[in-house]
């Protein structure tokens, strides 16, 4: 380096002289961004002050606790009517969000986990088929499968009157789903209390089964005895208390049904369509995963004795998960943002009651939005939280095998291993 | 071993003619055991894949091929054209409305000016694919200008017709929203991607914050915000078009994603690469320029892709705000009385259209990733 050779005082001005210092220039780059994204925001709130101002509106909440006036057709889970406020809207919105985020994750997962596994399959129709499938989907809009399946059951399916119907119990027609519903009798209370306890059982008794494995190598086998367990206590709780559970069927009245459960075609389209789109991912996810456990693992596993489906269970799908986990929680997160096109169809989730309807009724963007903004927010948090504890549970094993070695290396002062 | 083997000949040690393979381990009948109906399972999954195959496909392809009608005026002589109403697709609907389907509502007068930006993209998509193309530094400065001549010709003034944006729609649109997200979003993307590994905790701060957002919420929320929401961040008496509020939501968005993809691929690379470029006393710009970024970049190719398509797929969101898009296009379309009902060909045109593009994406950064593989 030439420069070595001037070493004489530094006679350039402050700031190039500041900026030659690597710690200097680098709190003024801070400075300065900080100066700039404040300045920013004072920007951008000074003009909302003056356009809300303009347009005579005023940045407040209370419109949520008017009445909302409009319908939502479908709300399971709270009651609500043209009378209920806003607030109650949002609210339905949310369940609403929840609901087919929860339905679709479940869905999507089980089919992910079948179709990643037949495309590992060494049968060869099957692995194209599944393969087809698999990247027209992926590479088609979701809004598109929303729209489609939506489109399917309005215009394809028979009205009420012409319903397709299954034993005279499940009935398909373009308004929904007729399914019957299930009435609780009193004394359903103890069959809800005998599963709650049994499934608290089973915790316990799989962290018991699994520190006892790990103490003496003694294999229980868990799965039968948890089944058993929480099966059989429900059971005989609901044999004891005299089988309190009648089913409401759905009839034919008029042009319509009534009695049982109906599920809007709006929910079913969402459902499916978010289901198979986010699967062909979730596929794809699933035998990277699978495939990223190296054959040595299985060869090593039957050579200590295990058998198959114990080298599956106990070697194989627990290392493929850590492979799996985090880009499947990514997964689920993108699925319960692709809910909100929801909009599309008329399912009346969070974005379509607060975003949508409350928000042209009130005129209130600012604070709509806002709310909407913080629910996925939310959403988003929860969902990573929960996978990253899952993630962070899986990794255990590996965690403690890497302080221990630390640990020796450190004791024997070599080994600085990455 | 003598006696009666008259055939038998002997061979020195490694001189014997190699032996066909067992007739039962080569040849269509073997495979066909192999790969189709090696155990119960497979016997079991391939005849169902056979009945599933049996039962969707002739159907499909008489509906979409032998039965169906390319020539009519309206729904009513489709149909009647039919041997079985509604037993084919109705491709004379998609004929009618082909026009639309690529234009949107973009002035009959001006339309020579979208046929030569797809024509100049065309150009422009070239040099950045295929290094081997001679003159190919030329291409990549031509296909950087690229956005900016297309915005020229399709928007007007300077001479041409100003055109509304809001008369854009169908494939134009999609590919001006495509076009835009991707060539922007990679430089933001990758400076927000810097920025979280910085050292410096402000940057890092704000780069986090900004990317936690926009991957927390929606697209959909965006673009409300874009369309209801920005003018009141925006100077009094600011109008600012839709088109372009819609495009910088969908480019921020994209960035935060490609900014995470980015991330992954600069763990990736060793601390020794870093070491080695402060070394040499390259400076910061320099070595992330010549060291860093080519070889994260390289690892993130498939992610970045992944993301680019995602991009592509999104860009059907905006029919929600109202735009026409050819999702929007085929819905309005459907509201014609005159064609009404075909909501399947539509939806079966849509879906080929963005899925002969997204999969050329990616066999496109399949093909990337084998070239550019260097290891073992």
């Amino acid at each position: 380096m030439a420069v070595i050779a001037e070493t004489g005082p530094d006679t350039r001005n402050l700031i190039a002289r500041l900026w030659s210092n690597q710690q200097a220039r680098s709190v003024i780059i801070q400075i300065v961004a900080l100066t700039v994204v404040f300045a920013a925001f004072g920007f951008i709130l000074r003009n909302v002050v003056i356009n809300l101002e303009n347009v005579g509106k005023e940045f407040n909440f209370s419109f949520f606790l008017y009445p909302a006036a409009y319908d939502i057709t479908f709300s399971p889970f709270i009651e609500y009517s043209s009378r209920s406020t806003h607030l109650r809207a949002a609210v339905v919105g949310i369940l609403n969000t929840m609901l087919v985020a929860a339905c679709g994750i479940v869905l999507a997962t089980i089919m992910g986990f079948i179709m990643g596994i037949l495309r590992l399959s060494t049968n060869w129709l099957v692995n194209r088929l599944v393969y087809c499938f698999l990247e027209f989907t992926r590479n088609v809009p979701v809004l598109l499968h929303i729209l489609f399946i939506h489109g399917l059951i309005v215009i394809q399916l028979p009205v009420p009157k012409m319903a397709l119907n299954f034993a005279d119990s499940f009935f398909l027609t373009n308004r929904g789903f007729y399914i019957p519903q299930p009435v609780w009798e009193p004394g359903a209370g103890i069959v809800a209390a005998a599963f709650v306890i049994s499934v608290v059982f089973v915790v316990f008794f799989v962290r018991w089964a699994k520190k006892v494995q790990d103490e003496t190598g003694r294999v229980y086998p868990v799965f039968l005895i948890s089944t058993g367990a929480i099966v059989g206590a429900t059971a005989v709780a609901f044999l004891a208390a005299g089988m309190p559970l009648s089913w409401s069927f759905p009839e034919l009245k008029g042009f319509n049904f009534t009695g049982g459960l109906a599920i809007k075609p709006e929910f079913i389209a969402l459902w499916l369509a978010l289901s198979y789109y986010t699967s062909c991912f979730i596929a794809e996810i699933v035998r990277a995963g699978i495939l990223a456990v190296s054959h040595g693992q299985t060869e090593a596993a039957y050579a200590l004795g295990l058998r198959p489906n114990r080298t599956l269970q106990l070697i194989v799908i627990p290392q493929a998960l850590r492979v799996i986990v985090p880009p499947l929680a990514s997964q689920y997160l993108n699925l319960t943002k692709n809910s909100s096109l929801a909009i599309a169809i008329g399912y009346m989730d969070v974005v379509a009651t607060v975003g949508g309807i409350t928000l042209m009724q009130t005129g209130k963007e600012m604070e709509t939005m806002m709310v909407v903004l913080l629910i996925y927010l939310t959403f988003s948090l929860v969902i990573s939280g929960f996978m990253n504890w899952f993630n962070r549970k899986m990794m255990l094993v590996e965690r403690e095998a890497k302080k221990k070695r630390a640990f020796f290396s450190f004791k024997t002062g070599t080994g600085e291993d990455s | 071993m003598s006696e009666g083997n008259t055939a038998a000949q002997s061979y020195a040690p490694g001189t014997h003619p190699d032996l066909p393979a067992p007739i039962r381990t080569t040849g269509p009948v073997a495979w066909v055991r192999m790969n189709l109906f090696s155990s119960p399972l497979n016997v079991a999954l391939t005849l169902v894949a056979i009945g599933l195959l049996w039962w969707v496909m002739p159907p499909l392809f008489e509906w979409i091929v032998l039965d169906s009608v390319w020539t009519a005026e309206s729904r009513k002589e489709c149909w009647d054209k039919m041997e079985v109403p509604e037993g084919g697709a109705c491709w004379a609907f998609i004929k009618d409305r082909l026009r639309l389907f690529v234009y949107g509502f973009y002035p009959q007068a001006s339309r020579w000016r979208v046929n030569l930006s797809f024509v100049l993209l065309a150009m422009a998509v070239v040099p950045v694919l295929y290094d081997k193309m001679p003159g190919r530094k030329f291409g990549l400065w031509y296909a950087v200008a690229f956005p900016f001549i297309a915005g020229w010709l399709l928007v007007g003034g300077l001479g041409l017709t100003p055109v509304d944006t809001d008369q854009f729609g169908g494939i134009l649109l999609t590919l001006i929203i495509g076009v835009t997200g991707i060539s922007f979003s990679l430089p933001i993307g990758i400076l927000l991607a810097l920025g979280r590994r910085s050292k410096m905790p402000v940057m890092r701060i704000l780069c986090v914050m900004f990317i936690e957002f926009i991957r927390g919420v929606p697209l959909i929320a965006l673009l409300f915000i874009a369309s209801s929401m920005l003018n009141f961040f925006l100077p009094p008496g600011t109008v600012f078009d839709l088109l372009i509020r819609v495009l910088i939501m969908v480019t921020l968005f994209a960035a935060a994603y490609i900014a995470e993809v980015v991330r992954g691929g600069l763990q990736g690379i060793p601390i020794g690469q870093f070491e080695a470029a402060d070394s040499l006393g390259l400076t910061y710009v320099k070595a992330q320029m010549l060291i860093i970024l080519p070889q994260a970049l390289k690892i993130s190719i498939p992610g970045i892709v992944n993301t680019f398509i995602g991009l592509y797929k999104d860009t059907t969101l905006v029919l929600i705000i109202g735009m026409l898009d050819p999702l929007g296009i085929g819905r309005a379309s459907l509201a014609d009385a005159v064609w009404a009902g075909l909501s399947r060909e539509v939806y079966l045109f849509v879906a080929l259209f963005f899925f002969v593009c997204c999969f050329s994406m990616s066999r496109y950064s399949l093909y990337l990733e084998r070239k550019l593989h260097t290891g073992h």
